[in-house]
């Protein structure tokens, strides 16, 4: 019989496919004492010969997949199962104590995992601990005759269930197979959310129990758009389905023929649309959607999927990349964003209270300006190969844009003093995240070049809420009055000065709020590649006068969010 | 039996990649090699002695050769030590 669960939508599209359970199996270790010692050696050995080859495995396909670089971690996984001290200390633990070999194996890791873990310079050591447990989970699978969920291999499609996916899930994914992913946990901007919506594939989040109840190659239905789920369709359904996801391929082939269209109203008025990326690798996706511009590049993932920090190189050629990829397109990119729910294992930073108030992103850029320099520098020497603009993030005060302001120049004058070519029309602008700095746009707008409003923060900041804590999500509310309001300003202080204003955050691409922002005047959508399009489309439709006088009855005449959502259905049709 | 000393100007000290790249180049030789710090002897060829150790910068270290092939092993790990700038 077919079984229904709803959750959060979090990124469009219809899929059907059997289950892939990332779910780990109970891996619990009990003492048993054995007199057949060599036969516990001899499983060990089998063990780990095994997880080497299995590791071997994942490494090609994951290489294949998804790089060089995503693959190395498995090759630090093999040196630990090669070490011949955790080799020789369990062989000597089963015999001198007699006991089973994941009993055995799991003694002496433990004392690897402790000694690292006590040890100074521990954010390195905590990855090596971390590895140990990789590896550790392994060989005692192979020992307990289980298996390990392993993405990486992945081979047939299917669609991913899992409790909640981290960046290193889903960096094993392959997009070729992984047709959706459904999750217990997590909101339309949880990490992966974001990541469903930039591999174009449906997504839902926040069921809370998929996991307990889906089996592993269950047949399932994936509803992108309304967050739902089937478990073992009927053919009705599955004929449905088929329906329904024709309508969409048909939608998106309308879409499709605006790839090369410019982004225009109904009365001719000319916006931009841009993508939002988080690595070189993103730009298909821009591409593929036909997108004007990139509206934000995330240049923390450079940061996240390093053990140390990147150097000025490494910065310099992905950012290179980037704007050589755009072909003069303008390109905005984000400074270090660290902090808040993005840690640094090796920046080490003192855990926090309340790490979204706390040092994150320009806070940690102006106190440890070698880093951020470092940054500054590889970017300056990218902007010939492109339209740069810089944003920082987390501007709260006039104070700390001028000051990142005159680092920027002062690396910028070195540089020139070196002979070393750099832009000289290189826009310079700020995110809109704290309310304080929405308040203040008026003087802001002055010494800023644009200013980019990212609606996630503004709006958590905004209404106080934690938008991780599913408990106060209700106040997520993009389109309450109090919001529209901040936005008008920051954008009619751009305008007044002769400026320019766009978004970024989740909201440019809400075809809800779209209509309320061209109404406001906003100048630049950024958004997920896959919404690029759609949003396309939906401008074609909006007559700009005539959403100006939407937005203004919203934002002076509405009281609640439900009033404005309502406004907006008699506008729009 | 052959054995050299250095003194770790690397800021990393022997970690990360420097790490990794020694113990793969002592497993490719025959002889028994050991790394002695502060008094602590490990194996060179155990990533996880290696890093037991916790060698910063400053250290001062001794490494050890013994086996048939020690000769050529004690010049390889010179070499990955020098070229990684490890020690001069």
């Amino acid at each position: 019989m077919t079984s229904k669960i709803t959750g959060i939508a979090a990124s469009d599209g219809i899929a059907q496919a059997k289950a892939y359970l990332l779910v780990e199996p109970d891996l619990t270790v009990e003492k048993n004492e054995v007199s057949d010692t060599d036969g516990e050696m001899k499983r060990l050995k089998k063990a780990t010969d095994k997880a080497k080859e299995q590791l071997t495995k994942i490494k090609a396909v994951a290489k294949e997949s998804l790089g060089e670089e995503e693959a190395q971690v498995f090759d630090a996984h093999i040196m630990v199962l090669s070490d011949p001290d955790l080799m020789d200390q369990t062989k000597s633990v089963i015999d001198s104590e007699g006991v089973n070999a994941e009993y055995a194996f799991k003694q002496v890791t433990d004392t690897f995992i402790t000694m690292f873990e006590g040890m100074e310079d521990n954010a390195y050591m905590q990855e090596r601990a971390a590895d140990i447990r990789d590896v550790r989970k392994r060989v005692i699978a192979n020992l307990l005759n289980v298996t390990l969920p392993s993405p990486a291999t992945i081979d047939e499609e299917v669609i991913i269930i899992a409790e909640d996916l981290t960046p290193s899930d889903t960096a094993q994914l392959n997009k070729k197979y992984v047709k959706a992913f459904v999750t217990n946990i997590g909101g339309r901007t949880s990490h992966s959310a974001i990541m469903a919506r930039s591999l174009e594939i449906p997504a839902i989040v926040g069921t809370k129990d998929i996991t307990e109840r889906v089996e592993e190659d269950d047949q399932l239905i994936v509803d992108g758009m309304n967050g739902d789920v089937y478990i073992d369709p009927t053919q009705e359904e599955v004929s449905a389905f088929n329906k329904k996801a024709k309508e969409y391929d048909e939608l998106k082939l309308e879409w499709e023929q605006l790839l090369n269209e410019p982004s225009v109203t109904k009365d001719g008025k000319h916006v931009e649309i841009g993508a939002n990326i988080g690595t070189p690798k993103d730009l298909v996706g821009v591409k593929d959607n036909g997108a004007e511009a990139v509206g934000l590049y995330r240049t923390e993932f450079l940061y996240m999927d390093s053990a140390e920090l990147p150097t000025e190189e490494e910065q310099f050629k992905a950012y290179k990349e980037v704007l050589e990829g755009m072909e003069d397109k303008p390109v905005v990119v984000r400074t270090m964003d660290i902090g808040g729910d993005k840690e640094l294992p090796y920046l080490e930073l003192p855990e926090e209270m309340n790490p979204f108030l706390g040092y994150r992103a320009i806070r940690i850029s102006l106190d440890r300006d070698s880093i951020f320099r470092t940054q500054l520098r590889a970017l300056l020497r990218a902007s010939v190969h492109g339209t740069l603009r810089i944003m920082f993030p987390m501007i709260a005060t006039l104070q700390e844009f001028r000051e990142a302001k005159a680092i920027l120049e002062e690396e910028k004058a070195l540089l020139l003093e070196k002979g070393v070519e750099v832009s000289d029309s290189i826009e310079v602008g700020i995110m809109i995240e704290i309310p304080a700095a929405a308040v203040l746009a008026d003087q802001f707008a002055k010494e800023v070049d644009f200013f980019s409003i990212g609606t996630n923060d503004l709006i958590q900041y905004s209404m106080a809420a934690d938008r991780m804590n599913e408990r106060v999500s209700y106040l997520y509310q993009p389109y309450n009055p109090s919001i529209l309001r901040l936005v008008k300003h920051v954008i009619d202080s751009a305008h007044k000065e002769g400026k320019w204003a766009g978004m970024c955050g989740e909201m440019a691409g809400d075809q809800t709020a779209v209509p309320l922002l061209l109404g406001l005047g906003l100048d630049e959508f950024s958004m997920s590649a896959t919404s690029v399009l759609k949003t396309r489309s939906l401008f074609k439709k909006l007559d700009s006068e005539k959403m100006k006088e939407l937005s203004n009855k919203a934002v002076n005449e509405c009281t609640t969010v439900d009033e404005v959502i309502e406004l907006v259905g008699q506008y729009v049709k | 039996m052959e054995k050299r000393e250095y003194t770790i100007i690397a800021d990393t000290g022997i970690h990360a990649r420097p790490a990794t790249l020694l113990v793969q180049q002592a497993s490719k030789f025959n002889s028994d090699i050991t790394l002695e710090y502060k008094g602590k002897s490990v194996n060179l060829k155990s990533i996880m002695g290696v890093m037991s150790l916790g060698v910063g910068k400053g250290a001062e270290v001794t490494i050890t050769a013994d086996g048939a092939d020690e000769k050529d092993a004690i010049e390889g790990i010179d070499g990955t030590i020098k070229n990684e700038g490890m020690a001069e």
